[in-house]
């Protein structure tokens, strides 16, 4: 490794796409050549593994194998039942069947994962990421088995896996952490002294405690004494604990985090950091690198104080220290992950270092070959995770499905896609509901954010609810913008959750026309029969006409005038001119409204003039009727709509996991009446309003669908 | 012109109240704007009894003509319920045979916009009403005073649905009550589809299924479009108002030929995605596991527009159009996602007999003709029916010498009890006929309200069928249905002529019957019997009440020979049915009883009509 400077220029010279051909060509020609922001500087001189496993499915399990085969690698996939068809199974060399589809009987079996590494013979085991990854007892039956783990020692992912061990390992390595005192507090004036000393504002919390009972904010003396006796009592009745931590509050914070690579040598050293403010329920949304919050100093003293730790323990593999930074740039570490993170895409793209490659090269055992000082931050790197997830219900949960259309956006420029799903892939319960990773690359903040955003918007998804609508929405919003975030970020924006994009007056009537130039491009090829003569009548039939358009509960009138392939739509007495590209059949329609380019997608339509936009990522109904048909569509009644309140519906598919009320109970509002898990989420399903329960429509065990009525009350 | 405009206008607003169009706005939202052509807008019904000679409107109880579909011709008939709702008349009726024998020798399809209150009970068995009440109380005293005239319009129609069927494409959109006998003519159309809340088909209305059998049932939990889509499997499909079922059958219209001599309509296909990546991915590993079909339909037709037929209704199997390459294609395919063999198997405990032995299947099931005590009966009797079949179907049935020369009319002379509500065994009458009591009857265990079989006149093998008022009161159900059906096509496919003897006092009522599609199966008896081609010969021993009147052979499906036995009643329903309905709320209702009874209750109005060929003396029968 000469010089990484020269690779970095070639990232912000422009982002070159690694097709497979170059990938075939790569042993002979310039690696400068192939860098892009799918980063790999693979040279082949160096001696590594003749065939690895992946001991993982989707997105992580694909990422591995592309590298590992520009390596020259040979890979073995691992599938369940489930899996038969995916996209990591026909990527890899090998594949082999480890049982049915739950998790804890596949991808979490261990000993048929060793049995699975035993059969085909590989040399080592990618964990990637979640499953085995973190799981030390693995780390060292392999070890036993003389099969290299591509990750951390055993020792070094059991230091870092419990909470207080990792606080006391990071304190000893010079690292900061959260103020506290974890001893046991006598009183309440003992608790104010330690306040104190510790500096507003504090958080009170029962030893004992979770899910948020036994725990007060104090900001002042007073505060700390209330919340002291305040949270004893509630704890003592709640866990019959009534012991009592005090530890630094940090209003606000920020979620960054350093990425560090260290090898079997002592060598180690950070590729900068991550801001992951945005998340929900703890599950990041949107990451990007580097941080707009941080100084340069900051920057490199968290770096370095996560380098000491890697050195402190060992640390021999790609890995993350976490950090939460308060307002006043004040870190305090929280908690390190001994693996490859979901969104090292970023640091790679900044960087233009492939951490897969460092992490089977350190495996192998070679020292680090890229020092502290070649590392620099080239351009901005910003991820969108791409979930199937119903951002309108509680920012995100599952929905399942088939992708029955699915085209990525990786043909734009600056753009990866990291995907471990395509055309026809199930999205199942089972696992992660994931379906992408979009990564964009531009030479600043602003043209990453840009790049993500067309990105998303010529992004294909058909069969399953994604968030993209909530994505799209966030880039564009102007805290985001700003560069002002915390992990509070989407609870303060969107106090009422997530309801969608308002559309303003000027894309409202771009939309409406689009639709009337469509319906009339429908109405034509219907009458065009290939076998049946064209009744000249009907040619001209269109040329002018009067529609209505019913769209976000409003009836609007249009005159839509049509000459040869213009349409000209006169909505309130305004016209707008649409021409472009009007195939019915195609998922993207590229239109030039008012001699403006405008870019939608046809997510549905039918034959009765209902269309399915798809238009700044969030999806709008819209349904055109000729004149006649909308006066007469008044006439028709309002359907009445079932009292739903008496019927408690799944908010999305999953596995019933308890039932906790039963037919004849009386239950009150917010009351628990079953647990459905969907996706390794357990979520309580309660009701919004008291009433006698009616029937139960459920077993445990049982599989429900979004929308299925679980309880009814009377 | 004077009849575009829609007439009565009092019922306009109620039309709406309703939330429905009427049956000119409706016609203008199916057809392309401006190419409908209305024809027969001057004819007026005829009826000049009980003081409805008065009320007239220009073109009656439907509006019909023709208009244009995406550019392409249909016929069309709407009726018109603001008109005595929509109640047939023999204009009514005259009207809509004119569409559709003008459909027919153009080669077009007919849509028929279904909204009627039943068949014009003043002109009796000229149109068939006697439902009215149920519907639209305003409409009452209009409807009754026609009379026995309007049984043979709905028959005129079930005749014609029977000729185009497979000739010509024929659609029903059910968008408001369709009762009674009128129910047949939507059940032999192509395709139904219906209108959530404002459509009902029954062939019973809730009334007399409560006089009946005490059920208590709406209207919409009887015959509503839920109850056709999911439960019978009547409708093929529907729509949550009248706009949307109109603006969906337009659509459907789209995959479908003119007629049977042209090839379905190509579209320009745009659709050039690839989807076997798709295609691939659907099908479990696991053999056991669910998928779901659609997804492969989807795949495979353009744009994923397939026009799915009975969604709701036996989702273990999916039909439907769609367009490959811009070219028709009708879809069938099992669906495993629902019903799926492996996940269905029940926890009976059931001996072989009890599940398939001779007992079930002649009694129950209905799948097998006949039982024997052993195998030498068994072949003997084989042998025995042998000798009623002819050998082919290019030949006639064997005939015997007729040494029977007996005269049996004072037997037949006694059957019939004179109080018509006292059964007798109509298997007398048939005994009574056939040459030596000879008769070879066919699932003699099974539906025991119809007989069928064989037996011989002068020696020349005939079909026999006939109602036994003995069982159920000779109500046609389900099962009878069927079980007749499939024997008048036996007979009508080896030329053997068939004798019907007729004693019906209706169709079963009860939700039983309706949720598991009456109308479907009645309507296979009548198909059966409109389109047999051998001689039919009918006698109408008692009763001939209604829609079940008209499916017994009646004159109007082209019996050649119509009977009557001077005990027959002819009319829409018994006497004290309609009287009650007639006279509804006023007292003395024993006089009326006895008016109606002297003016249905034989066969003269019938046969001055001409549907009766003949009123018998016993005596010359055979």
């Amino acid at each position: 490794m000469t010089s990484l400077n020269s690779i970095v220029c070639v990232v912000l010279r422009g982002q070159f796409r690694i097709h497979k051909k170059n990938v075939l060509q790569s042993a002979s020609t310039s690696f400068l050549h192939r860098r892009g922001i799918y980063t790999v500087d693979v040279e082949n001189k160096d001696p590594t593994f003749d065939k690895i496993l992946i001991a993982n499915r989707g997105e992580i399990a694909c990422r591995i194998i592309s590298t590992a085969k520009r390596m020259g690698i040979k890979t073995v996939a691992v599938f369940s039942e489930a899996d038969i068809h995916s996209k990591h199974v026909k990527m890899a060399d090998e594949s082999i069947f480890i049982g049915p589809a739950p998790a804890k009987d596949s991808y979490l079996d261990v000993a048929k994962i060793i049995d699975a590494v035993r059969k085909s013979g590989a040399q080592a085991v990618h964990p990637g990421y979640g499953f085995l990854s973190e799981n030390s007892s693995f780390v060292q039956l392999l070890e036993g088995e003389n099969i290299t783990f591509v990750g951390p020692s055993a020792e070094a992912i059991n230091g870092m896996g419990d909470k207080l061990e990792s606080k006391r390992l990071a304190m000893a390595a010079g690292v900061n952490t959260i103020p506290g005192f974890d001893g046991i507090i006598k009183d309440a004036e003992h608790c104010v002294e330690i306040s104190k000393s510790i500096g507003y504002p504090v958080m009170i919390k029962a030893s004992a405690g979770g899910g948020g009972k036994g725990m007060r904010l104090a900001r002042n003396d007073d505060e700390a004494r209330e919340g002291f006796r305040l949270s004893t009592q509630e704890a003592l009745s709640s866990f019959g604990d009534s012991r009592m931590l005090v530890e630094k509050f940090i209003d606000n914070p920020r979620h960054i985090e350093i990425q560090v690579l260290g090898d079997k040598y002592g060598n180690a050293i950070y590729l900068y950091e991550r801001e992951c403010s945005i998340q929900r329920r703890n599950q990041k949304v949107i990451e990007e690198a580097p941080s707009t919050f941080l100084d340069q100093e900051t920057r490199r003293l968290m770096g370095e104080q996560a380098v000491a730790l890697c050195k402190k323990l060992g640390y021999s593999s790609a890995g993350t220290v976490e950090f939460l930074v308060d307002s006043n740039r004040k870190f305090y570490f929280l908690e390190m992950n001994t693996r490859l993170q979901v969104e090292h895409p970023i640091t790679e793209s900044i960087t233009g270092v492939d951490l897969v490659q460092q992490m089977l090269k350190v495996a192998k055992g070679h020292p680090l070959n890229i020092k502290q000082h070649d590392i620099k931050i080239n351009g901005w790197a910003l991820e969108s995770r791409v979930y199937a997830e119903d951002p309108y219900k509680n920012f995100g949960l599952p929905s399942i499905g088939r992708l029955y259309k699915y085209i990525e956006p990786a043909h734009l420029p600056g753009v990866r896609c990291d995907s471990g799903i395509e055309e026809g892939s199930e999205i199942s319960l089972y696992y992660d509901p994931m379906i992408c990773k979009l990564i964009t690359y531009g030479k600043d903040r602003d043209e990453a954010i840009k790049r993500n955003i067309n990105a998303l918007d010529s992004y294909v998804i058909r069969g399953v609810i994604h968030n993209i609508p909530l994505l799209r929405d966030i880039l564009t919003e102007n805290r985001f913008v700003k560069g002002d975030i915390s992990t509070n970020y989407l609870p303060q924006v969107y106090p009422e959750g997530f309801k969608g994009r308002t559309l303003n007056e000027r894309d409202t009537e771009k939309l409406v026309a689009i639709a009337s130039a469509l319906y009339i491009t429908q109405q034509l090829r219907n009458r065009m029969f290939l076998n049946v003569p064209i009744m000249k009548k009907h040619d001209k039939m269109f040329d002018t006409c009067e529609l209505l358009v019913s769209f976000l509960e409003k009836n609007i009138s249009v005159v839509v005038k049509r000459r040869e392939n213009k349409f000209f739509v006169e909505i309130g007495g305004k016209e707008l001119k649409l021409e472009g590209d009007l195939n019915l059949a195609k998922p993207i329609l590229s239109t030039i409204i008012n001699d403006e380019e405008m870019l939608i997608q046809l997510a549905s339509k039918d034959s009765v003039g209902n269309f399915e936009f798809i238009y700044a990522g969030t999806s709008y109904k819209i349904r055109v009727f000729t004149k006649l048909v909308g006066d007469m569509l008044h006439l028709m009644p309002q359907k009445l709509q079932l009292d739903a309140s008496k019927l408690i519906k799944s908010p999305m598919p999953g596995l019933v996991k308890t039932i906790s009320c039963k037919v004849g109970d009386f239950v009150t509002e917010g009351q628990e009446l079953c647990v459905i898990e969907a996706m390794k989420m357990q979520n309580s399903i309660t009701t919004t309003r008291q009433g006698k329960v009616k029937g139960v429509f459920i077993k445990e065990k049982d599989t429900v669908s979004d929308d299925d009525v679980l309880v009814e009350l009377e | 012109m004077f009849s575009k405009e829609n007439a009565g206008t009092e019922c306009y607003r109620h039309s709406y109240w309703n939330g429905k169009l009427t049956a000119r706005e409706r016609i203008h939202v199916f057809c392309d704007e401006g190419s409908f052509i209305e024809t027969d807008m001057f004819m007026e019904h005829s009826c000049t009894d009980f003081g409805i000679e008065s009320m007239k409107f220009p073109s009656d109880s439907v509006v019909t003509g023709h208009g244009l579909v995406n550019g392409r011709l249909v016929y069309i008939f709407s009726q018109d319920f603001t008109v005595f709702g929509g109640s047939l008349s023999t204009t009514h009726a005259k009207k809509i045979c004119k569409v559709m024998d003008q459909a027919m020798l153009v080669g077009a399809p007919v849509v028929g916009l279904n909204d009627s209150g039943g068949a014009r009970i003043q002109e009796g068995v000229d149109s068939l009403a006697g439902y009215a009440d149920i519907f639209q109380e305003m409409f009452w005293h209009l409807e009754i005073q026609e009379g026995v005239d309007s049984l043979a319009g709905y028959a005129d129609i079930f005749q014609r649905n029977v000729l185009a069927s497979g000739v010509i494409p024929q659609i029903s959109v059910i968008m408001g009550p369709c009762a009674g006998g009128a129910v047949y003519s939507p059940a032999m159309t192509d395709f139904i589809f219906m209108v959530e809340d404002t459509s009902y088909l029954f062939v019973t209305g809730p009334e007399v299924v409560k006089s009946v059998t005490n059920e208590v049932v709406t209207q919409e939990e009887l015959g509503g479009a839920k109850t056709h889509t999911t439960v019978s499997g009547v409708a093929h499909n529907s729509y949550a108002n009248d706009v949307e079922a109109l603006l969906q059958s337009r659509n459907f219209m789209s995959f479908l030929p003119q007629s049977n001599n042209e090839s379905a309509p190509i579209r320009v296909c745009e659709d050039s995605c690839d989807n076997s990546k798709v295609l691939e991915t659907i099908i479990p590993s696991n053999s056991n596991l669910p998928y779901d079909m659609l997804d492969v339909v989807y795949g495979i037709v353009d744009e994923r527009d397939f026009f799915e037929i009975m969604p709701q209704y036996a989702k273990n199997i999916i039909i439907g159009f769609g367009r490959m390459n811009g070219k028709t294609v009708g879809i069938v395919g099992n669906q495993p996602k629902v019903a799926a063999v492996y996940c269905s198997v029940t926890n009976e405990v059931v001996t072989q007999e009890e599940l398939g032995g001779a007992k079930t299947h002649t009694t129950v099931s209905g799948v097998a003709h006949n039982s024997y005590a052993n195998d030498v009966e068994a072949l003997l009797q084989s042998r025995n029916f042998m000798s009623f079949l002819p050998q082919s179907n290019n030949e006639s049935a064997p005939i015997r010498v007729c040494e029977d020369s007996c005269d049996n009319s004072k037997v037949l002379e006694t059957i019939i009890p004179s109080n018509s509500n006292l059964p007798y065994d109509m298997l007398d009458v048939v005994y009574g006929i056939v040459d030596e009591r000879d008769f070879f009857e066919i699932m003699p265990q099974y539906a025991k309200n119809i007989i069928i079989g064989f037996g011989r006149m002068n020696g020349k093998t005939v079909g026999i069928v006939g109602n036994q008022p003995k069982v159920a009161a000779g109500c046609l159900d389900i099962n009878a249905s069927t079980k007749a059906a499939r024997f008048v096509r036996f007979c009508d496919a080896f030329n053997i002529p068939l004798i019907t003897f007729v004693d019906v006092p209706g169709f079963l009522p009860g939700t039983n019957q309706e949720y598991n599609g009456i109308i479907r199966h009645g309507a296979k008896l009548l198909y059966a019997y409109a389109e047999a081609t051998v001689p039919k010969l009918t006698v109408i021993t008692r009763k001939g009440y209604g829609g079940a009147y008209d499916v017994m052979a009646s004159k109007h499906l082209r019996g050649d020979v119509n009977y009557a036995w001077p005990t027959a009643e002819i009319a829409v329903m018994g006497a004290k049915g309609a009287v009650s309905i007639l006279y509804k709320g006023k007292s003395n209702q024993q006089k009326y009883e006895e008016e109606y009874i002297e003016k249905f209750g034989n066969p003269f109005p019938a046969a001055i009509r001409g549907k009766e060929s003949l009123i018998l003396k016993f005596k010359k029968f055979k």
